[in-house]
């Protein structure tokens, strides 16, 4: 067994805590039944936010927009891109750029409303 | 005073303490810089997801200047923005949808390694994929027709004078507010030219990865291409979701004020 005799030569150290974290120990994969019903799901809400457009609901309608659209993406994220199945570090990871999204928007949002503080 | 640096513990970097004797699984795609395959697995997810947060960074810019000329410019972005197709946007929504759906299933076809599924499940990837270029293609061409191109050539008359073309349901705006349609519009090719580039450039990729599938490479235990080009094509998804309701819906029911 050639790679036998190789992994014998070389001098591989190894920390422990890589072979065993159990954070990464086991993988998950989606089925296509799971997979199906977020494809209704999608498709579902597609539908209801075109509806949703058509009512007069005054300043709720990008509300309602925005929140059916948010909705979907977290399903996809969920879902279609596995996070829901990921390990802590790749939630954290999706989950704090986002996070920097809000505040960026947030702080650029706020420099200009106050721009004109007082003025009016 | 005895400056001398004494050893109280056995010097030894944490690596060497344990070289306990453990099983090694030889395949050819993992990497010798990762103990297992699964840590390599993580660490190519942990990439990808990062180029993504520089990606939401990126149409984050554009969305938020969205947000505040249609602020500014209300009057402008309603007539503009009900000038687009809310028919065609939303049968390409599902068309978009059902391309991630098959692309979902490409995922798990290579994880199964099924060959022929994961073959045909990347053509229909491809096919949804170019139609929703396609009728986005249909939708630019209309607004072309019509002028709606920012430029020289811009045509404010269906936004000053809806009646005398035939729109019944806009209200006619004056026409230094009409030349603001202008951003709309400008923002409306940015976003959606960058989204329809990503498709594109995604396109190119699944022509690369069919092959490779059809050499057999993602079938026999190696699926980290596939699945990191599925996390790519569903961002692309996910910013289509935020750009049909922005664009095309929410100002069917202007404020009035």
């Amino acid at each position: 067994m050639d790679h036998v005799a190789h992994q014998h030569e070389e001098q591989h150290y190894h920390d422990p805590a890589n072979v065993t974290n159990p954070e990464h120990a086991s993988h998950h994969i989606v089925t296509p039944a799971v997979y199906g019903m977020v494809y209704a799901t999608l498709l579902a809400f597609t539908i209801l936010t075109i509806f949703a457009a058509d009512w007069n609901l005054g300043v709720f309608n990008p509300v309602v927009a925005l929140a059916i659209a948010c909705t979907k993406a977290v399903v996809v994220i969920l879902f279609f891109m596995h996070v829901k199945y990921q390990s802590n570090l790749i939630k954290m990871t999706v989950a704090s750029g986002f996070f920097t999204f809000i505040v960026l928007i947030t702080m650029t949002l706020s420099d200009y409303i106050s721009r004109a503080w007082g003025l009016w | 005073m005895d400056n001398s640096i004494t050893q109280t513990e056995p010097l030894m970097p944490h690596e060497t303490i344990v070289h306990e004797p453990h099983e090694h699984v030889f395949i050819p795609q993992h990497r010798h810089h990762f103990e297992t395959e699964e840590q390599q697995r993580e660490a190519g997810s942990f990439g990808m997801w990062l180029f993504l947060l520089t990606e939401i960074m990126f149409f984050g810019g554009l969305f938020f200047s969205y947000l505040l000329y249609r602020n500014w410019y209300y009057d402008a972005f309603v007539p503009a923005s009900n000038f687009l197709s809310v028919q065609l946007g939303g049968a390409n929504t599902a068309i978009l949808i059902t391309s991630g759906f098959f692309m979902a299933l490409a995922v798990w076809a290579a994880e199964m390694r099924k060959k022929q599924f994961l073959i045909w499940t990347l053509v229909l990837t491809m096919v949804f994929g170019w139609a929703f270029i396609g009728i986005k293609g249909v939708e630019w061409h209309d607004e072309w027709v019509h002028h709606h191109i920012p430029g020289a050539a811009f045509d404010i008359s269906e936004f000053v004078s809806p009646s005398a073309h035939g729109i019944t349901d806009q209200k006619p705006i004056p026409p230094d507010m009409a030349q603001h349609c202008q951003i709309f519009f400008f923002l409306y090719f940015g976003m959606t030219g960058m989204h329809a580039l990503h498709m594109l450039i995604g396109l190119g990729l699944l022509l690369w990865l069919l092959w490779r599938a059809w050499r057999g490479d993602f079938t026999a235990g190696y699926v980290a291409p596939i699945e990191n080009f599925a996390l790519y094509w569903h961002f692309v998804d996910i910013i289509w979701l935020f750009l049909f309701p922005l664009l095309y819906l929410i100002n069917r029911h202007p404020l009035a004020h």
